[in-house]
């Protein structure tokens, strides 16, 4: 059972009461009629499938009903961060690669 | 004054009213005095109850509420407004989204009050009918929620004041601690005999009467 945190209840709560949403930080097309075919069914469909790092939105179902963003390891279920609609992810592959290297370096 | 249209869903002549556990009341038994009773179990039935949504940055907003209230409106999560003696608490649900509940008959008047001081963009919705309040008290209130419900009911998580909306039982609930043996379950009308079923049977053990 995960641990999360909701960042608008400020609190804890049991997996249980969220439910996955997919992939954040989507972008619609900024100008839909002019957007090629490809750009607006990558738009529609095409989501990622990372194995490692990845940047999901959580629906807050039994509390706050709120979407909220969890950055996640899908390797090991590890949830690094979790931030409001709107806000950008501190946990990156790339910030999360630079410290893998920094750990390296320290040995 | 918004321009909404509103009705009063109490009306002057005396029309039966029964609450979602009007027949579960009756066909449970349990023990017949709190004498000795771990768990007593009350139901607060027919209150008034009614959803507030707005913008809690709006100054404003928050002013008219506690003007239409007389109570302060929460801003996080967790810490219930409330004025027992009057019966009024509100609650914070989401960021936008407040739970007032008033004694029985009351919630026409006040939401007429919120009506006259808000503006802007706001809402305010009658739920009185969706939703039930029980009341589990005693020594072994605590043991039934605890073992109904994965949220941390231990008091340096839950303090007397604190209220939330989780999981119970498979269902849901809003859980508000009043006193320090004494919880509000807020439960929805088609989960209430359910819930009414399971918290008499998981009380059981502990000995459990029903106050009418
Ligand atoms: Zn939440």
């Amino acid at each position: 059972m995960l641990h999360i945190y909701c960042p608008h209840c400020d609190e804890h709560r049991e997996e249980e009461e969220f439910r996955s949403k997919g992939e954040a930080h989507i972008a619609r097309p900024p100008e839909p009629e002019s957007a090629s075919d490809e750009d607006w069914g990558n738009y529609l469909f095409f989501r990622k499938n990372p194995r490692g790092l990845h940047h999901e939105q959580w629906f807050h179902a039994v509390g706050c009903r709120k979407f909220f963003n969890v950055t996640r390891d899908t390797v090991s279920y590890e949830i690094l961060e979790t931030y409001k609609p709107g806000q950008q992810p501190v946990v990156t592959a790339e910030s999360r690669n630079g410290s893998a290297s920094d750990k390296g370096a320290a040995k | 004054m918004s321009d909404v249209a509103t009705f009063n869903a109490h009306p002057a002549v005396a029309v039966q009213a029964e609450s979602p556990l009007a027949i579960s009341r009756i066909t449970v038994a349990t023990l017949t005095s709190a004498q000795g009773a771990g768990v007593c179990v009350r139901e607060h039935a027919l209150l008034g109850h009614l959803i507030l949504r707005g913008r809690a940055a709006d100054e404003g907003f928050r002013a008219g509420v506690e003007v239409a209230l007389g109570l302060p409106l929460p801003l996080k999560m967790g810490p219930v407004s409330r004025d027992a003696e009057r019966g009024v608490s509100v609650q914070w649900m989401s960021p936008d989204e407040w739970l007032i509940v008033v004694p029985q008959g009351e919630d026409y008047a006040t939401e007429a009050r919120l009506r006259e001081a808000l503006s802007g963009h706001y809402a305010v919705m009658q739920v009185s009918g969706a939703q039930t309040v029980l009341e589990l008290s005693g020594p072994s209130a605590l043991a039934v929620l605890m073992k109904s419900a994965g949220y941390d009911f231990h008091p340096r998580n839950f303090p007397v004041g604190k209220g939330v909306s989780t999981t119970l039982a498979k269902s849901t609930a809003v859980i508000r601690r009043v006193g320090e043996a004494q919880w509000e379950l807020i439960i929805r009308r088609s989960f209430a005999d359910y819930l009414y079923r399971w918290l008499l049977d998981a009380s059981e053990e502990y000995g459990v009467f029903v106050a009418r």
